[in-house]
This record gives structure tokens, sequence and C-alpha cells, in this order.
């Protein structure tokens, strides 16, 4: 049955995305919309801006719908979604940095790409404005009370990780609030990306995140094939989403290495480290790069799986497959087990972060498996023709979606004449870190790396 | 510390670390040169590195994490990840200097003793890379610190960055 909700999106006015059309919602029925999420169970997947709208998107659970809704801004203003959906903040304060839309009835706006370090303010709008006389430094919620104690992590982190700010409250050893704050690493993507030829505008999206280059890269042409109506041949459609699943692979055994060294566990650390390293080595010897960056372009792939590349991968693959295993029954052992059971808990989130470390452990090492089921029966049946197509220079809208090991990316663009005129890419790290924060509250202030880890929590993806 | 050697005796797989290539041989001539022109005390025989990510997409560092691990095994060439500049001779920076964290890069490097060095990880620290340009990025890490070694690479394999680093140490050594 349709949710009055979508009922209501769905009587606005069309406009051609693809696949999922787009409706425009006048200001009274985005306000009327923001009022029915209190109780109606759409998902927030994203929200962007361009210079003249800004845009939600969201998934209808009861239905699978995807919903692309957008609103017209007025006077610099626009109904705060954040008044009933508390995770549409961070980018409520991401539009108003980058295109200078104000949510009004939300939460406070405050500033989180910029931190008045820029030359200019709003970079993405029509006429960006002159940057602020003093830069605003950071500023955190301060818990006052006996024995509170602030312990700022960061943007240096410790370890060999990416730059964010983590102010943690603590009193004795527990931690009491947690607070992030990003925007450290904004390299100003999207405006980079606008107005180029969507092959180039591809090399942005690929330096995203490094870790879901395959991915970024990925939605982004599937999103561009999509407005374009580019109908890609069967050997790139195959070698993208074995690419997809190798990355995937190595992205989750990245985290586990990563998590295997912070409980102090070598041979789970040691294990998962060499797998990983003999698949990228598999994939450089396969597509060329270690990551595969800049392998999957607009219109298809960029070049052919390399003579020996499926030899190699097969193999780096069936190593994986037989690691498995014992990295079950290693994190089954009595004293990991013990570390990661019940800690950092999160009730409700998407899969794979639902749960404590244990079973966000347990997800991954699934995934794994699952993964190298689909990148072996990929290799086992890759279609003979066609590597890619030319992208035509024409206009559109297009929407698409692509696993990483993190979660969804969404990657919605609009192209003008080849080029692309408006763009954002969603990373799944959206809606990970307000999850860090909860599930950080009342753990011991020692494992926050832990917790933090095993929720794979990105950065860069959106710091954009 | 992790020890690998014993770890890798029950990795299949892993028997051996990789053999030890090449020193990166233009990087230690002009690294031996400039360390003979300041003629700066000697570091000792082993290398304490402190990463600092001025804007990264991760890429660089999951490299970095990679030849920390136990294929590479670092520790056999003397180098090693510490997480407190007060502790590092080298400062690895990765990323496209951002406007943001340029303050937190030249803290790391004024809290760094003297003799220290700076490596620029990765085409954005050397230059900027593909963000050259862009209102949020102030180039590479020169633009905030003086640079003694730059190791190109988007990201740099763990065998080139490896290579790098141990031209610093025969430098150092010289
Ligand atoms: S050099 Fe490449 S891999 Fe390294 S941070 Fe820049 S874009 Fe990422």
């Amino acid at each position: 049955m349709t949710s009055a909700a979508v009922s209501l999106i769905q009587s606005a006015i069309m406009e051609p995305c693809q696949p999922w059309a787009r409706y425009v919602l006048r200001w009274e029925q985005w306000g009327t919309l923001v009022e029915m999420l209190a109780t109606e169970p759409l998902t927030l997947l994203a929200a962007w801006a361009d210079t003249v709208q800004v845009h939600a998107l969201f998934d209808d659970a009861e239905t699978g719908t995807i919903l692309p809704v957008s609103v017209a801004v007025e006077a610099g203003t626009y109904p705060a979604l954040s008044l009933r959906r508390a995770e549409a903040v961070w980018y409520e304060h991401m539009i108003h940095d980058l295109w200078g839309h104000r949510a009004v009835g939300g939460a406070e706006i405050k500033p989180w790409l910029d931190h008045g370090n820029w030359p200019i303010t709003h970079p993405m709008a029509p006429r960006p404005g002159p940057p602020p006389r003093v830069p605003e430094p950071p500023e955190f919620r301060v818990l006052e009370g006996e024995g509170m104690m602030q312990y700022p992590i960061g943007p240096v982190a410790p370890g060999i990780a990416e730059a964010s700010h983590l102010r943690l409250t603590l009193r004795g050893d527990r931690i009491v609030a947690a607070e992030a704050r990003l925007g450290y690493t904004h390299r100003g993507t999207l405006a980079l990306m606008r107005g180029k030829p969507a092959r180039t505008a591809a090399r942005f999206a690929a330096r995203l995140a490094g870790d879901a280059t395959v991915a970024h890269s990925m939605a982004f042409a599937l999103a561009i094939e999509a407005a374009l109506g580019v109908e890609i041949p069967p050997r790139a459609i195959a070698l993208r989403s074995l690419m997809g699943a190798l990355e995937r692979i190595a992205t989750q055994l990245d985290i586990l290495t990563s998590q295997g060294a912070l409980l102090g566990a070598a041979a789970i650390q040691g294990r998962c480290g060499l797998r990983q390293e003999h698949l990228r080595r598999a994939m450089a010897i396969a597509f060329g790069h270690r990551l595969m960056m800049d392998c999957v372009v607009p219109g298809g792939v960029a070049g052919d799986i390399a003579r020996g590349g499926v030899a190699a991968v097969r193999q780096a693959l069936d190593a994986v497959a037989r690691e498995v295993p014992d990295l079950r029954r290693l994190y089954q052992g009595p004293a990991v087990s013990a570390r990661l059971c019940g800690l950092g808990r999160i009730r409700s989130g998407p899969h794979p972060v639902q749960g404590d470390t244990d079973a966000r452990t347990r997800a991954r090492l699934d995934a794994i498996a699952n993964d190298v089921d689909i990148a072996i029966r990929g290799l086992d049946r890759l279609p003979t023709e066609g590597l890619s197509v030319s992208m035509p220079t024409g206009s559109g809208e297009g929407l698409a979606q692509c696993r990483s090991a993190r979660g969804e990316v969404w990657h919605w663009v609009r192209v003008d004449h080849g080029q692309v005129a408006a763009i954002f890419p969603r990373d799944p790290g959206w809606a990970l870190w307000p999850l860090a924060e909860a599930a950080l509250r009342g753990a011991p202030v020692a494992d926050t790396a832990l917790i933090c880890c095993s929720l794979g929590l990105p950065v860069s993806g959106l710091d954009l | 510390m992790v020890n690998w050697p014993r770890i890798r005796r029950v990795l299949p797989g892993a028997e051996r670390a990789e053999p030890p290539g090449p020193v990166d041989a233009s990087a230690l001539q002009s690294l031996t040169e400039r360390l003979e022109a300041a003629s700066q005390v000697r570091l000792g025989r082993s290398l304490a590195i402190r990463h600092v990510n001025t804007g990264s997409c991760n890429g660089c560092e999951l490299e970095i994490r990679a030849l920390n691990g136990v294929v590479y095994e670092l520790a056999r060439f003397g180098l090693r990840f510490v997480d407190n500049p007060r502790h590092a001779d080298v400062l690895l920076v990765t990323g496209p200097l951002t406007h943001t964290l340029r303050q937190a890069l030249e803290q790391a490097y004024d809290a760094t003793p003297d003799p220290k060095w700076v490596v620029a990880l990765g085409d954005c620290a050397v230059d900027g890379g593909v963000f050259k340009g862009s209102y949020a990025v102030l180039g590479g890490t020169g633009m905030g610190v003086p640079v003694d070694l730059t190791i190109g690479g988007c990201p740099p394999s763990p065998e080139r960055i490896l290579s790098g680093l141990r031209a610093l140490l025969e430098a150092n050594r010289a």
C-alpha cells in the first residue's frame, strides 16, 4: 500500500530523472512532507542542492521505491528536513557551506565543511562570497558536570588514518558523549567536477574515496549512462561487477587488518593483511592498478582484464576463500570475542553495522565470502564482447547506486551537452558517522579506535 | 610490536618477507647532498615515521598500511610508525594540502624535533595532484612546510614507498 507521504510526493510535478523520476514539491507540500516524516517510514538517503533547488533522496522501505524530491530555494532558504529527521542535519550544514542555501525551521546551521579558512564562501553558489574576516574553529557541545573531561582526538588522528576530529566527553574512563567534526579533507571535488566532460569528471569521482574508488566510479558512470540513455556492452558490465566485488573484499580485509592490529591479534592482522596484499597484486596484474582506480569509466571500462589476470585473480580469491573459515575461528577465540561482544552496540542501523562489534565483524566475514562467490562466478562467465561505447554529448539527469564495502554509494548527476552540470555523490559515511556517535556513548575510552574501526568510518568520501 | 617472522612461519604463502628491492638512486643522491650541505646530525640507524594526512582520499593510506603489514616487514629496515610527532624523525605527508589542515601540518612539523625530514607521498602531496587549483586546496605539502623527498604515484605502490624511505635511511647512514 502506498503511504500518504509517497502519494504526496507522487502528486507533485515530475522531472525526468533516470531511472527514478524526480518530484518537485511546492514549499507547502515539502513542509507537509517534513511533518509526515515524523511517522512515515521513509529512509532519508541523502540531501544536497544545486544553485536553485534543494534535493532529497528517499527510500520507501515498504515498497522499495526510490524517490528523489526537490523544492525550490526561495530567498536563499528552504524548509528544513532536520525538523523531523536528525540525520538531515549534516546535509543541511553541507548545503549551506557549499551553496549558501539556509534550512529554516530545523536545527541550527553550523559550519561543517567550511572551517572559515577558504578564500571564498559558498563556492558552489553562482556568485561565491568573500572569505570571513576571522576563521571559525570548530565548536563543540560542552557538557558540564562533575568529573567530566573533554578528550579531543585528531584532526591528525593516531595511526595511518584519515583526518577527522572526535571530541569525547569522559567521566572516568567512560565515554559520556562523542561528537564528530569532519570537513578537514574537503578538496572542493564538486566544483572541480562541474563543467567537465563526463570522462574527465570521472577522475574526481574515482578520488572521492580510495578504498571505494571502483564503487564511486561505477555509481558515477551508471548515473551518467542513465542520464544519457547509454547501454554498455556485456563484457564491460561483467568486468565492472568483478572489480566491484574485488574492491569490496580488499577493503573488508583492510578494515579487518586494522581491527586485528587494534585487538593485538597478530594472527588476524597478519592473515587479513597478507590476503589483501595478494589480492591487490592480482588486481594490478589484471587491471593495471592495485586499487583499480580509473578502471571504470563512463561508457564501460578503461581496458580489458590482462592476459594472466584471470588466473592471478582466481588464485588470490581461492586463497581468501580458504582463509575465511580460519578467520571465523580466530574471531571466535575467547580473548577476541570477549573484547568484541557487546562493544559499540547499534540498535538500528543499516546492515552491516547493526549490532555490536562482534556482529559487525561476522557480517564483514559473510560479506567477504559472498563477494568471493560473486567474483569467482564472474570470472568463470566473462562474456567475450564489448569493453566500452563512446559517450554521446546529450543532456539529461541520472541517479545510480553501487555497493561498496562500507555501504551504498549513490550518485546523482545532471548532464548538459555531455558536461557535468550538477553532481552529488552520496558516500555511505553520511549514514555511518552519526551511528558512531551513538555507538561510542557509554563505551570505555580505550575502545574508541576499535569501535570506530569496526564501523568502517570513511572520511574523504563525505568531506567531498 | 608484532613479531612478523614468527607469525610468518604459520602463515601459508608468507614464508618470506618481500626481498628488498633497489633503493631509489636519484632520491638517494639528492638527499645525501642535502644532508651534507646542511651538515646535520645523523639520525641514527632507524627512523620513526609519523603519518600526517592533509586531505588524502585514503588511497595513499591504504598503501602505507600495506607497507606496514606482514608482507613488507618494515622493522627489518629500521623503519617504524609512531603516533606522536615528538617521537618522529620523519613526517610522511599524504593528500593535497587543504586550507583547513595547513595549521595541523605546521603544528606537527613544529612538534617534530630536529633534525627532521618531510616526505610528500603521492601525487596530491607532491603538488596538489588532480586537486590543484581548487578553492579548498593550497597545493602540495611544500605549500605548508619544507619538503625533503617526494614520492609520486596515485597512490605510490608499497614498493615505491619503501624504496623512497630506504633512500632516507641510506642518506642518513652515509
Ligand atoms: S595521490 Fe591519489 S591515492 Fe594519494 S591521496 Fe591523492 S588521489 Fe588519493
